[in-house]
């Protein structure tokens, strides 16, 4: 606390708030300024993919197929689009999930006078809703993955294969990391009940995980339909 | 649910949340959220623009003209800009957000670019 009583409120708010002299969270703050460091850490990953698209000396290629003597075996294009596009849908569900998510907590305080409000009010029904989002993007992941070395295209095989793993890879980990952020907030839901006061966390791990969705889009299009 | 959908969405930066001792500090943090039908809308523009990428990709004879390229570069950024906007709220949010947003992300896509000149990916003619 302040020596003076007029500067309290800037420290702490009401709520736990920890407003800088700017009246804004500071740790929202810390959470832009997070997400601004990452917006160049992708950058990065997503140059050295466009960098390195069409310099792979041997199969399997992205949009091409293979045949020899560049590759062994003749080889269909990687790229499974019907899969990934399902999984973009799935990823852009989560966004609305959890916006569904933080309004129900901000809101908690509101009467609800339909069914319609409470299944709009339960922050629980959304929370879980944007894990489970989450994990199925995940899951759709590890298929990719898992076909992709089946069909001979590992992280070692090609520049093709180097980038497309660490660039999807990271994408990946922030996707889980967010899952696992979610997860404790859904326990802590249970355990007391997220109320508007806990607004504030549950909008932090939000921006993270719709800047984890806004880099999908970029990847969606940059790595998989641009030929 | 009609009352929810017009009230606006002041969740825990509104000033009668803090109440009167902490309203200066709150009122610049103050911003009103998208209601439900926005963000109805939002999920339903998002998935419209992925379908129309995602078809203009089985368009072979699309695909070979010069407009494939920038319109998936114009559709993608177009969500790009919506998600952020609404949300993740940028549009209702205090400036300084934007700033730490968009001064990295500007960074990050002007590097991008200089990269992909520097290594011959992209090239500008001069002259005939």
């Amino acid at each position: 606390m302040s020596a003076s009583p007029a500067l309290d409120h800037i420290e702490a708010g009401p709520h736990g708030h920890h407003y800088t002299t700017t009246g804004l969270d500071s740790r929202k703050i810390a959470v832009w300024a997070f997400i601004g460091s990452e917006c160049m850490l992708f950058a990065s990953l997503i140059s050295t993919y466009l960098i390195y698209k069409g310099r792979s000396v041997v199969g399997p290629f992205p949009h091409e197929p293979c045949s020899p003597p560049v590759c062994a075996t003749a080889l269909k294009p990687i790229l499974n689009i019907p899969v990934t596009s399902a999984s973009t849908f799935v990823l852009l569900m989560s966004s609305l999930a959890m916006v569904l998510a933080l309004a129900a907590v901000e809101n908690r305080n509101l009467p609800k006078y339909t069914l319609g409000d409470r299944i709009l009010g339960s922050s629980k029904l959304w929370l879980w809703m944007t894990c489970i989002l989450g994990a199925t993007f995940l899951g759709f992941q590890s298929y990719e993955f898992t076909s992709f070395v089946h069909e001979g295209l590992s992280i070692r095989t090609n520049l093709f294969g180097s980038s497309f793993f660490t660039l999807t890879g990271f994408h990946g980990a922030h996707v889980t990391v967010g899952v696992i952020w979610l997860g404790t907030l859904l326990a802590i839901d249970y355990k007391r009940g997220l109320e508007p006061g806990d607004a504030i966390n549950v909008d932090i791990a939000a921006l993270y995980w719709h800047f984890v969705d806004v880099v999908w889009i970029a990847i969606f299009t940059l790595v998989y339909l641009i030929k | 649910m009609a009352h929810n959908d017009s009230a606006p969405r002041g969740g825990h930066g509104t000033q009668q949340d803090h109440g009167a001792a902490g309203g200066h500090a709150a009122a610049h943090d103050a911003h009103a959220h998208p209601t439900w039908k926005q963000y109805r809308w939002v999920a339903l523009i998002l998935t419209l623009i992925t379908v129309v990428e995602v078809w203009i990709y089985y368009i072979p004879s699309f695909v070979a003209t010069k407009l494939f390229v920038p319109s998936l570069l114009i559709m993608s950024a177009v969500k790009f800009a919506i998600v952020v906007l609404f949300y993740m709220h940028l549009k209702y949010d205090a400036r300084l957000f934007r700033a730490l947003f968009t001064g990295p992300l500007i960074i990050a896509v002007v590097t991008l670019i200089s990269l992909l000149f520097l290594f011959g990916h992209l090239a500008v003619r001069l002259g005939s």
